[in-house]
């Protein structure tokens, strides 16, 4: 290639990928369409914490959540429109109130909560650990939920005491 | 252009012997210098001393949980850092992690959150090369 042309291409390479890219909103999809909804929201939610199963909350929440990520929890988690509707759509359809999850029992319908632990479920199986077993080195954080259920990410609280 | 195609493997060596972008990382600065210069004709090139400051620097804008980058990153961009929720993050320097800043859509998911974390507001084009030119050399 020539240097005039090379300067050219590499020009109109610069403008293609800066056309999108200045605008905010715009942001390009991180997720490929041929990877599962569920690998893609375990990829995704999983780059910051634990991949919390989407039975422990209601499909309202993980809507209302999902609709509030440019300020999650004291965060910007904002996702590119494709994905986020990838994750919002597998979030709802296995939410808890779909799979009927016991520990929702004793939910207000009217009731949207945001935190895993302010679900009746979840207040009643933990009501005797106190508060400095959560701030324990162990621990740490309450929504380390793996530090005492190893088989937390994958969704089993099985033989958990509750 | 016969001296410059003698000279061009040397140069190539004598880049290969410090850290330095690979052809992933040189993509994406590519990409922010076209925007930098689409946002100020005068734009003269990064510079890794000011995407260092940018990297070190306590906002005074940020949200509570997020006065700096090095909050989650740590001051060292060689080590491993954690996100608030206790998660670990690899390094952000190119050096101890390869494949960093190889993925633009990746790279500009990121710059959009943790700039509007930290700083409440996008970051421009130039500070996103700085930010690049200074870990592809960490
Ligand atoms: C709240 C925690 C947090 C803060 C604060 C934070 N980051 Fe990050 N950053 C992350 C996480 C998590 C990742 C993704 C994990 C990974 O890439 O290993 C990441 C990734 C990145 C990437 C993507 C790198 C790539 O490979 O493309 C860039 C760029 C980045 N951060 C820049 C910054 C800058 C600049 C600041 C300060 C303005 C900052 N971050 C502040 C948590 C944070």
């Amino acid at each position: 290639m020539k240097p005039s042309s090379t300067r050219l291409a590499l020009a109109a390479a610069a403008l293609l990928i800066a056309a999108p890219a200045t605008a905010q909103t715009a942001l390009p999809p991180t997720s490929s369409p041929a990877a599962s909804p569920q690998a893609t929201t375990a990829k995704e939610c999983g780059a910051c914490h634990m991949v919390y199963p989407a039975s422990l909350l209601p499909a309202r929440s993980w809507t209302k959540l999902m609709g509030g990520l440019a300020s999650h929890f004291g965060e910007n988690a904002m996702l590119d429109p494709a994905t986020a509707t990838t994750i919002a759509a597998f979030l709802t359809t296995n939410a808890g109130d779909v799979s009927g999850n016991r520990r929702l029992r004793g939910l207000s319908a009217s009731d949207t909560p945001l935190r895993i632990t302010d679900t009746p479920g979840w207040i009643r199986s933990h009501r005797k650990i106190t508060a400095a077993e959560f701030s324990s080195a162990k621990v740490k954080s309450r929504s380390n939920c793996v530090a005492c259920h190893a088989g937390a990410a994958q969704g089993s609280f099985e033989g958990d005491e509750d | 252009m016969t001296r410059f195609v003698i000279l061009l493997p040397v140069l190539l060596a004598a880049a290969a012997a410090q850290a330095a972008p690979g052809p992933a990382q040189q993509a994406e600065l590519d990409a922010y210098t076209g925007m930098a210069k689409a946002a100020d004709p005068n734009f003269g090139g990064f510079s890794a001393a000011r995407g260092q400051a940018l990297f070190l620097a306590t906002s005074k804008t940020a949200r509570p949980d997020t006065p700096s980058c090095t909050t989650c990153h740590t001051t060292d961009p060689t080590k491993v850092g954690r996100t608030r929720a206790g998660k670990e993050i690899g390094p952000m320097a190119l050096s101890a992690k390869p494949d960093r800043y190889s993925v633009m859509a990746d790279t500009e998911k990121w710059f959009a959150r943790n700039c509007d974390s930290v700083l409440m507001r996008a970051c421009t084009p130039m500070e996103k090369g700085d930010f690049i030119t200074f870990m592809t050399g960490q």
